[in-house]
């Protein structure tokens, strides 16, 4: 089932699950993804390999879905 | 190279050119230079000194070991990068190893829960990635570059801080290498004498991966 988890102090939450069938799920965790993206986060998927992509809009069919705060030069 | 979505983050240090291999291996040579610069007066001195008056072998060591000291003490500058933090709650941390994991395959994952260091290849080399910055070693496994970068959230656990770090790199390791802030580019050997002796078996896989990747 796909999630969406922030990466956070606790480790990591799951804020929404859903599945491509379950459009109000999905319409759900789209507003979740939405508000966290307002709060300075940044939307990733991993897709394995080596590669991942940032994501605006919440995606309907990628598994999991990761929140995380932005990276600066120290 | 360069990815359809580039890194956020570089909107933040937008005044830098975008890092490339040549501009990699440029720095490389730079550093280099400075640090012969400074490290050959004092040979210079030494020898000097010998030749005018050997009786002053003592100061002439002296001089000797400030230009070895001084090589070193860069290397320790970029160890800090990957200098394993005071242990914290283990309980988020755990959780967040369990995160970490998944993104990993299962040789970087075991090697990262060795030595706290998750490796990562890349077009630049292979990378090591830790909870407060990332080491590069150039292909060819010769030359390591150390990079200063990480999340300001203080709260983070380690595994998810370099979880942060892993991802950025996956979607624009262009953008991560710009982002990030150098702090130190020399001898893999001379990096791995001050690395903690717990993290240095992942510094041994990065330079053998990165042998691989020569030619």
């Amino acid at each position: 089932m796909p999630r969406l988890i922030r990466m956070d102090s606790t480790g990591h939450s799951t804020l929404a699950e859903w599945t491509a069938e379950d459009t109000a799920a999905h319409e759900g965790a789209a507003g979740l993804f939405r508000a966290e993206l307002e709060r300075g986060y940044i939307g990733m998927v991993d897709h394995g390999g080596g590669k991942a992509t940032q994501v605006v809009e919440l995606p309907l069919d990628a598994e999991l879905v990761l929140l995380r705060r932005p990276i600066a030069g120290g | 190279m360069q990815p359809a979505v580039p890194l956020p983050e570089l909107a933040g240090v937008s005044w830098r050119s975008l890092e490339s291999g040549e501009s990699l291996a440029r720095r490389g040579r730079i550093w280099t230079a400075w640090t012969l610069l400074q490290a050959i007066p004092f040979v210079g001195v030494a020898a000097l000194l010998m030749v005018l008056e050997p009786l002053s072998a003592p100061v002439a060591f002296l001089s000797l070991v400030h230009a070895w000291v001084i090589p070193e003490l860069y290397a320790f500058r970029g160890s800090n990068v990957v200098r394993p933090k005071p242990t914290r709650a283990a309980g988020p941390e755990e959780v967040a190893q369990g995160l970490l994991g998944d993104l990993l395959d299962h040789e970087p994952r075991e090697l990262q829960r060795q030595t706290g260091l998750a490796l990562e290849p890349g077009a630049f080399g292979i990378w090591l990635v830790g909870e407060g910055g990332a080491v590069l070693v150039a292909p060819g496994g010769r030359r390591v570059h150390c990079f200063c970068v990480g999340v300001s959230d203080g709260d983070l656990p380690p595994s998810d801080r370099i979880a942060h770090l892993l991802l950025a790199l996956r979607q624009d390791e262009i953008g991560f290498a710009t982002v990030a802030n150098s702090s130190f580019s020399g001898a893999a050997w001379r990096l791995r004498r001050r690395m903690a002796p717990e993290s240095r078996p992942a510094l041994t896989a990065a330079v053998a991966a990165a042998r691989r990747l020569r030619d």
